[in-house]
């Protein structure tokens, strides 16, 4: 288990003031100028070093994706926007920072805007998130008023600005061109690529987008070094990460842990055991809901790293673990996901539209075993026919959930649906 | 459409800081600003009028069309009256899993008003939401800008009923807890000590 003195959020409970003068004794702020002495490619460099992959979901490296934006300015400014709509079914873990650990966000946003050549950063956070969004917009005004960011930021000769902009309840707007197109004050429905952000992102300038929890671990990895990040977690896996769990355990929490941790170290530690034990286990969605569900026989060795999830045909994602027991209606769980798709479809592409209502109402039926068994491989087309074939990454997301159901519980639709049928369970097997 | 839309100067005031956060000429960005003052100023109903959104396409200078996209697209705009206290809660599979079914029955139940309804009084509407993003807090129930978490079924009549009093009971965990570490206590960070302590 990772000690204490290696968390990066040390106020992740809020248990201490949130506001500067408390962020100051846990370090941040401290001398931030030096950091920004590194220059941007000393920054850069120290950021891939590390092995910082995106905390949002995808994993791309970090210092990799600043590396895609201008060197050079041709005239136009370039910005940091930085994810903070945070809907990812079972994640919650940059709500936590924003409210209790803004400034280690502003000044991550200050430093890697910097290596970045912006001008600025935008914090889009979700619109439901009010009383967080207060608390940034708090921070905000006491790095201004102490001359943190804004004119001359930290002394350093850089002028940066961060403005915190409020959403207003659309989960694709965690995608990052929709919520770009929604920064300008339009619907949000994503862009296709390319162009590519760092070409051509909000107001058609050269844009990073990345999540709350990346941005977040910057200046950290700058002051402990990218040495003392790599110390945790597995070759291209490192560093700590901000876990979620929630559904069937004991006692669901938030918590700061190493990557690479074992899944069940990390429930047993944390979160007080699966109800009913270990192995009341069903089934664990570990990287919020879009990532197809692993079985308890794959969770029982299975550790928490982009590689591993990987090779577990899913995918660390936001590190949101939705535990299942054995209670679980399991067709009913994924169902009611396939419903959060249909609803949150911004129905600009065709198969996710149609599909993710489609995929709903079969998974509807199948829960209530009023559907044949030859549904079943339909589905797992349909399926197919939506993932990759969309503008954006949703479809895919939409598409997933089901796959794993599919791929993991086949037996257990096509019991419910010979059951339907009143046909015995014996004939089931 | 008679009716006319002006926001007040302390809500003017506001919308001008939000539209001033944006570059020269790039005030569309502020349309989801103005829309949610539009809505929190309307006391009458907390929703957006038609007359608001001319208001708003004028100052950004914005087709009308395009605000009513964006009003139109988002969950938090509401284009129709909700009452004083909006109920939204959530039902997606981390609520579930936690019974936000006994919840969200509680509510209709206690209310007597289903997904889409206002009571009578005018004091609540309810609506059932997707994932309000504080799952290792389920089930949540967001009432106006605030997130009462932890609940089942007796915890939320006692809320509604708190709400009916005109009390106004502390938002976040209704369990004890401390937001959102594992009940019983935080089993890290707690030794850490920092000059504020």
């Amino acid at each position: 288990m990772l000690q204490d003195k290696d968390r990066i959020f040390t106020n992740l409970y809020g248990l201490h003031d949130f506001r500067l003068a408390g962020a100051k004794t846990r370090g941040d702020w401290d001398n931030t100028k030096k950091l920004l002495e590194l220059g941007r490619d000393g920054i850069v460099e120290e950021v891939k070093a590390s092995g910082l992959r995106g905390r949002g979901g995808a994993g791309f490296p970090a210092g990799l994706k600043w590396s895609f934006m201008p060197k050079e300015s041709d005239g136009r400014p370039a910005y940091l926007v930085v994810n903070a709509d945070e809907s990812e079914p079972g994640t919650c873990k940059d709500r936590e920072i924003m409210r209790h650990d803004p400034h280690k966000l502003l000044e991550g946003c200050l430093v890697a805007g910097f290596a970045m050549g912006a001008v600025a950063a935008y914090i889009y956070i979700r619109g439901e998130f009010y009383n967080e969004a207060m608390a940034l917009e708090e921070a905000v005004a006491e790095a201004y008023d102490a001359g943190l960011i804004g004119k001359n930021a930290c002394g350093s000769g850089y002028d940066y600005d961060i403005y915190v902009h409020r959403g207003a309840g659309a989960y694709i707007c965690g995608e990052e061109t929709a919520l770009l197109e929604s920064l300008e004050g339009k619907k949000g429905q994503p862009r296709l690529k390319p162009p590519f952000p760092a070409a051509a992102g909000v107001w058609g300038c050269p844009t990073t987008v990345n999540n709350v929890e990346t941005i977040a671990v910057v200046p950290t990895i700058l002051r402990r070094s990218a040495g003392w990040f790599t110390s945790f977690g597995r070759e291209n896996n490192h560093g700590t990460k901000v876990f979620c769990i929630s559904g069937h355990v004991e006692k669901p929490c938030v918590v700061e842990d190493s990557m690479s941790i074992p899944l069940r170290e990390l429930i047993e530690t944390h979160a007080g055991g699966v109800r009913g034990g270990w192995d009341n286990l069903k089934a664990v969605i570990p990287g919020g809901s879009s990532m197809p569900l692993v079985p308890k026989s794959v969770c029982d060795d299975l550790i928490m790293d982009f590689d591993a999830l990987v090779a577990a045909q899913s995918s660390l994602g936001t590190a949101a673990i939705i535990v299942m027991d054995k209670s679980t209606d399991i067709i009913k769980a994924i169902a009611r996901i396939a419903y959060f798709y249909k609803h949150e479809s911004c129905g600009q592409c065709t198969p996710c539209r149609e599909g993710s209502g489609w995929m709903w109402r079969v998974l509807e039926r199948m829960a209530r075993g009023e559907a044949e068994v030859e549904e079943i491989d339909m589905l797992w087309d349909v399926t197919k026919q939506i993932e990759g074939h969309t503008i954006c990454a949703f479809g895919d997301a939409a598409a997933w959930p089901v796959q794993g159901l599919l791929r993991h519980f086949r037996d257990e639709i096509e019991h419910r649906i010979l059951e339907g049928k009143g046909v015995g369970a014996q004939a089931a097997e | 459409m008679s009716e006319s839309f002006e926001f007040t100067p302390d809500y003017l005031e506001q919308a001008k800081t939000a539209m001033a956060k944006y570059p020269e000429g790039r005030q569309q960005s502020a349309v989801l600003a103005l829309l949610d003052l539009a809505q929190r100023q309307n006391e009458d109903g907390h929703y957006v009028t038609a007359a608001a959104i001319d208001t708003i396409s004028e100052m950004l200078d914005m087709a009308r069309i395009r605000v009513m996209e964006v009003a139109t697209f988002f969950t938090m705009i509401n284009l129709q009256p909700v009452g004083k206290y909006l109920l939204q809660c959530c039902t997606t599979t981390p609520c579930w899993l936690r019974g936000s079914g006994p919840v969200h029955e509680a509510i209709q139940s206690h209310l007597g008003i289903h997904n889409g309804e206002t009571t009578d009084d005018g004091l609540f509407t309810l609506m059932e939401v997707e994932c309000l993003g504080a799952c290792t807090n389920a089930p949540i129930v967001q009432v106006n800008d605030d997130y009462y978490e932890d609940l089942d079924g007796d915890k939320i009549v006692g809320l509604l009923d708190a709400l009916k009093r005109g009390e106004k009971p502390a938002h976040g965990p209704q369990n004890g807890r401390q937001n959102s570490a594992p009940i019983g206590g935080p089993q890290t960070l707690v030794d850490m000590k920092f000059g504020d302590d």
